[in-house]
């Protein structure tokens, strides 16, 4: 409890009648990069503005450093938000920009030339103070919001999809940037996406929501290589999901073929979902592995093939760094370790948060 | 292309040309020839040196006076009016902005003549005063009525382009503000204000421009007794028929809203004011 900055205790929210966060309880600690990740309209957003103080939850608590803020203003919170359209204000200069938190709080004109200095050499923009806004390309807007915002020194970012409305190359550059500027100058980030590969670079944790209900909380690698359910394997990089059935400890029944599992303790003879990634697919010569199937597409992706295996009436993604023919018969085998056995989603809740990806 | 182009657009322009010449630099230059002529023939300044006389420089001084306080009190209306709506959903304002829109479809001789039936001395308003058993109000041919009429007619004006230049601002800078530190004062003080310039330039300059030209206002609510430069020029007109006096009168009146356009284009850097 101790090392909790922020707790979300039981936060409900809903909009127009329609629940979009039900019941949702997160911790962050001190120093924390914590990602907010899942598809559009699941509640990131919002979760980040009952946090920052723009939305009320309807129940339910926000708590900072143990102290309850849920009725606090925005203006009164120690924590400073990048928006997802860098809302910098257009009639003010850069440097005016930078300043505004800090006029506000009646800084000296000293400390205020100085921090607009640092800050601007953080974001490496140096030199920029008498620009205009909307003089500025869109990499370079977002790094003066990021700069706006840490100047006031919050304990705590909130950023929403910062890095949206960048192309590519930007973001993987500014993701770096990110991650720098956070070990600089060592605050907690809390920071809202739908893209998981940004989520796995950046993140010590990573929080998969979907429809309003928090999914797996975990790291990076916990939340790739062991998703708690179907949406998480299937949100988190690419996945074969199929309906299995449990025949027992360590065995398990798909489309059709028993194959050798290391999972145990669900029981005899139960439906579950079994995901396999993608690359722990091995292709081998027909009648040599579980199961037999014809190869129906072949992608090159530079570093490996993504094909495609029609099996027992199931569509495989394979990646391989061996290449197979359309049309060439193949070989299907899965180490054991490599089959992840999840439980089926049981109430009407938890399915409504399956797989709508 | 682009010679060809431009060809059409200056074709396209030509009844709008013909318009401008007809109907605004002819009847410009006949005030002009007008005003510095002496009616026996010759050039002269002493039309417009009429402003100096008592009784016009009395009424041009009232009418600054009364459309500069129409001009205020419009804007603190207005503005209220505009941040509540733009902070209602799109449906609900444009149902509001519909209903303060209505009155404006109605004659502007109807509406002020509908002013003048509830403040006459036997007008609507008394007769309710006098039905309670409260003495009479002096309402009709006050400065006040004046005021009053100006700032019904031309309170859209106002409301108008301040809304379009308030809803125009994206939710996320007030936020970004709060956000930043700042209380509602601070943040109207610092981001609002300054980023609804130029609505505000825009709606000053629709109000004050026909609150210090207007003669009909006055007329009808002043009972002629109150004369602004308006009415002074109207009578010069259409009474005296002194066309060379009422025209130079017109040219000291338009420097001023002419003056008066400059100072305000000082704070609209950007000249979007004039867009609406
Ligand atoms: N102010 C609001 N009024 C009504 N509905 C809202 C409001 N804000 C959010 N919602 C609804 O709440 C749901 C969750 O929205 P939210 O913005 O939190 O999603 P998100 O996860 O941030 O999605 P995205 O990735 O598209 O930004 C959506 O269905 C949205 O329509
Ligand atoms: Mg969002």
């Amino acid at each position: 409890m101790s090392d909790h900055l922020i707790d979300l205790v039981d936060i409900s929210k809903s909009f127009d009648g329609q629940l979009v966060l039900d019941e949702m309880n997160l911790y962050i600690r001190e120093n924390e990069f914590v990602t907010l990740l899942g598809p559009s309209g699941c509640g990131k957003t919002t979760t980040l503005r009952i946090i920052g103080g723009f939305e009320t939850p309807d129940t339910g608590k926000v708590l900072f450093n143990g102290a309850d803020i849920t009725g606090l203003p925005a203006y009164k919170r120690q924590l400073n938000t990048v928006f997802q359209r860098y809302a910098l204000f257009p009639h003010l200069t850069i440097a005016e920009n930078i300043a505004f938190g800090l006029k506000i709080k009646k800084k000296s004109r000293d400390y205020i030339r100085d921090k607009i200095k640092y800050s601007l050499k953080l974001v490496n923009l140096e030199g920029y103070e008498d620009r205009m806004p909307d003089s500025l390309s869109g990499g370079q807007q977002q790094r003066i919001a990021i700069a706006r915002a840490i100047v006031n020194e919050p304990k705590v970012l909130l950023l929403d999809e910062p890095l949206g409305a960048l192309d590519l190359k930007l973001r993987q550059e500014m993701q770096y940037e990110l991650i720098r500027l956070k070990n600089e100058i060592g605050i907690t980030f809390i920071y809202v996406t739908h893209d998981q590969e940004e989520a796995l670079t950046m993140s010590d944790t990573i929080v998969v929501m979907n429809q309003g209900y928090i999914q797996q909380i975990g790291t990076p690698e916990a939340i790739y290589n062991e998703p708690e359910n179907a949406f998480v394997a299937d949100f988190i990089g690419d996945s074969n999901i199929l309906d299995g059935i449990m025949i027992q400890d360590r065995l398990v029944e798909i489309l059709g073929t028993r194959m050798a599992c290391v999972d145990a303790g669900f029981g005899l003879n139960k439906p579950v979902d079994v995901v396999i990634r993608p690359e722990d697919v091995e292709l081998t010569g027909p009648g040599e592995g579980a199961m037999d199937g014809v190869v129906t597409s072949v992608i090159f992706k530079g570093v490996h093939y993504e094909m495609e295996v029609e099996a027992n009436g199931f569509e495989w993604l394979v990646q391989s760094t061996h290449m197979h023919e359309v049309g060439a018969h193949v070989g299907l085998r899965v180490e054991p370790d490599n089959i992840q056995i999840m439980n089926k989603p049981e109430s009407e809740d938890e399915k409504a948060v399956e797989l709508d990806v | 292309m682009s010679d060809r182009r431009s060809t059409r657009r200056r074709l396209l322009a030509g009844p709008y040309i013909v318009w401008m010449v007809l109907f605004t630099l002819v009847p410009l230059a006949m005030i002009f020839v007008y005003g510095f002529t002496a009616p026996q023939g010759g050039l002269t300044m002493a039309n417009i040196l009429a402003v100096g006389q008592k009784e016009n420089l009395k009424a041009l001084l009232l009418s600054l006076k009364l459309s500069l306080l129409c001009t205020v009190i419009c804007l603190l209306l207005a503005y209220p009016l505009a941040m509540i709506l733009r902070s209602n959903t799109k449906s609900s304002a444009s149902l509001i902005v519909f209903i303060f829109i209505l009155p404006m479809w109605m004659n502007f001789l109807l509406r002020t003549l509908a002013w003048q039936i509830l403040l006459e001395n036997n007008g609507v308003i008394n007769t309710v005063l006098t039905f309670f058993g409260l003495p009479k109000a002096k309402m009709i041919n006050t400065e006040g009525a004046i005021v009053l009429g100006m700032v019904y007619n031309y309170l859209p004006f106002m409301v108008l382009p301040l809304y379009n230049v308030l809803t125009k601002i994206d939710d996320s800078i007030f936020e970004a503000a709060r956000d930043l530190g700042a209380n509602s004062f601070w943040t109207f003080v610092r981001v609002t204000v300054p980023l609804s310039v130029p609505g505000i330039i825009s709606g000053i300059t629709m109000v004050f421009v026909p609150a210090l030209t207007t003669f009909v206002i006055s007329d009808l609510l002043g009972g002629g007794k109150i004369l602004l430069i308006g009415n002074v020029i109207e009578q010069k007109f259409t009474t005296t028929y002194n066309w060379n006096v009422g025209s130079g009168l017109s040219i000291v009146l338009m420097i001023f809203v002419i003056g008066s356009m400059a100072v305000l284009q000082i704070f609209d850097k950007d000249g979007e004011g004039t867009a609406l």
